[in-house]
């Protein structure tokens, strides 16, 4: 399961948005996040935070969907945020490169 | 951007978190491509994991055509819309390339072959690292391309071992996939060529019909219109396709025993002495002989044509067979034939009326022909007659005015009644067999 809100700003485009992952980031869940990461996108936002306080684990496809998501958010002059991240996650982002294209709170 | 280094994780640690998340996406991979996905929601889900494994921004995985010389792309992450979805390969570059063997190639090191050359300006743009040909048994089946890692850094050996390691896996679904598409392709040829046979084998079997029926002048078509009225019988008994071409052609064959029978006993303006009778009641045997060697799509064609005369009261020719011991398909065609012989002139005999023949099918019921089969065939006639159905087979093979004779359609219907039971009934054969009809 995901969770989304988005902070919009005066002009009512949601310049910020969260997107809570769900406790295991797989095909299924991923495809999700790319959804919705995508339709914040087109819809004119410029920071994805990517909240990850319930996730235990994630997988190779899971990984894979968030380099696009990185990817097609610096295509759109985006910035992405990975948030609450547990250690495990930490160490797999870090060791694979995510981090370094992305903002870590 | 932030970036954390964190001192926790040593250089030892990162090796092996590598090698157990490899290994997971290595074992994630064999379920996926032993699980019943659609080719191409295979490849895609295959690039994922290919790409998770190891950090990859972006990537295609690629089929190759060995007729068109090209690879087409199954399944694209990042690339973008304007990048090529098929690129064409050389003999130079698919002799390098098997050469290579299943081994990345660094493809700013590859500029010399020609496939590198051609789409230089498309990788380049896109950051592409490494070019895998996926050989499967010495050929080529497929390509990855694989762009820069998300760390920034060069490919290691040991991540282009994984690589290799996966793209062997996708090399094997790529051909599974190529294997079962020529199956299916001679699958599909053979079926043309099933078709064809079987068409010639139906043009010849009414090739013989129509020589059967040139030998008697005074029954001409009945072989054709036996064989028609067998179809309809066994339609309307709700057989499927290939048994109702089976009744067909059983009825079409039935009478092939008379090629033997001289002409002029068959054509015998009069009724035939018992010598010429003898004569001309060979030709179920003389039939079976003839039919029994050919290798027939329908098994029971020989024993259509043997037991044609036989009556379910036994004093049928020319073994006497009673009841149950009668072929199916023999009771079929010889209510085809019976009915062909009622409502078709002989040189003895006019041709009965409408109204007779349903009488005559009735009072013979359990005698001459078996229930259902009657039921079926007057309840086709009956749904023509009243227009439940666009058929015009009867009034194609009997004339409209025979079977649009007055009152005809309220005498099958109450012939219909009274053999159609609605409760078990039980007709006695006269030679004591019994037949329980449900």
């Amino acid at each position: 399961m995901i969770q989304a809100n988005a902070v919009p700003a005066a002009d009512g485009v949601e310049e910020r948005s969260v997107i809570v992952a769900g406790d295991y980031l797989n095909k299924l869940s991923g495809e999700q996040i790319e959804y919705e990461c995508k339709r914040r996108l087109a819809a004119g936002c410029k920071e994805l935070v990517v909240n990850f306080a319930q996730t235990e684990l994630v997988n190779s496809i899971g990984v894979s969907i968030l380099l696009g998501v990185i990817d097609i958010a610096s295509k759109n002059g985006a910035s992405v945020v990975f948030s609450d991240m547990n250690e495990d996650t930490v160490e797999l982002f870090d060791m694979l490169g995510l981090t370094k294209h992305v903002t870590i709170v | 951007m932030t970036t954390i280094h964190d001192s926790r994780f040593t250089n030892h640690d990162h090796d092996d978190h590598k090698l157990i998340h490899a290994f997971g996406a290595l074992a994630e991979l064999g379920h996926e491509i032993t699980n019943k996905n659609s080719f191409q929601e295979t490849i895609r889900t295959s690039l994922h994991l290919l790409s998770g494994a190891i950090g990859i921004m972006r990537g295609a995985a690629a089929r190759y055509s060995r007729y068109a010389h090209e690879l087409n792309l199954v399944a694209v992450r990042g690339l973008g819309d304007d990048f090529p979805l098929s690129l064409t390969l050389t003999t130079e570059d698919e002799r390098q390339f098997l050469t290579n063997g299943l081994h990345p190639i660094e493809i700013a090191e590859a500029q010399v072959l020609p496939f590198f050359q051609i789409y230089d300006v498309s990788f380049a743009d896109r950051g592409l690292q490494l070019f895998v040909p996926l050989v499967v048994r010495e050929e080529i089946v497929g390509a990855l391309f694989l762009g820069e890692k998300a760390t920034g850094e060069a490919y290691t050996s040991y991540e282009k071992e994984i690589v290799c390691a996966m793209g062997q896996h996708i090399g094997v679904a790529i051909a599974q996939r190529n294997l079962m598409a020529e199956i299916e392709r001679h699958a599909e040829e053979n079926r043309q060529l099933f078709d064809e046979m079987r068409s010639t084998y139906h043009d010849t079997v009414k090739a013989f019909a129509a020589a059967i029926d040139c030998k008697d002048k005074y029954t001409e078509g009945h072989s054709v219109r036996v064989g028609k009225f067998s179809e309809i019988i066994a339609s309307e008994l709700g057989w499927g396709k290939e048994e109702v071409e089976g009744a067909a052609v059983a009825g079409y064959l039935h009478d092939v025993g008379k090629l033997t029978v001289e002409r002029k006993i068959i054509n015998a303006p009069y009724r035939i002495n018992a010598k010429e009778s003898a004569e001309l009641n060979k030709h179920p045997g003389v039939g079976f002989e003839i039919l029994q060697p050919i290798h027939h799509p329908y098994t029971d064609v020989p024993l259509a044509a043997k037991y044609h005369h036989e009556r379910l009261d036994g004093r049928g020719y020319p073994d006497g067979l009673k009841g149950r011991e009668i072929p199916y398909i023999a009771k079929i065609v010889t209510l085809a034939d019976s009915f062909d012989a009622m409502t078709t002139d002989r040189p003895y005999k006019a041709r009965r009326a409408a109204r007779d023949v349903v009488d005559d099918l009735k009072g013979n019921i359990g005698r001459q022909f078996s229930p259902e089969l009657v039921t079926a065939f007057l309840g086709g006639m009956l749904k023509e007659l009243k227009g439940e159905t666009t058929d015009k087979r009867f009034r194609r093979l009997l004339g409209r005015d025979y079977m649009e004779a007055e009152g005809i359609v309220e005498k099958i219907r109450t012939t219909l009644n009274d053999v159609a039971p609605t409760s078990p009934m039980t007709y006695v054969a006269a030679a004591g067999d019994i037949l329980q009809i449900h």
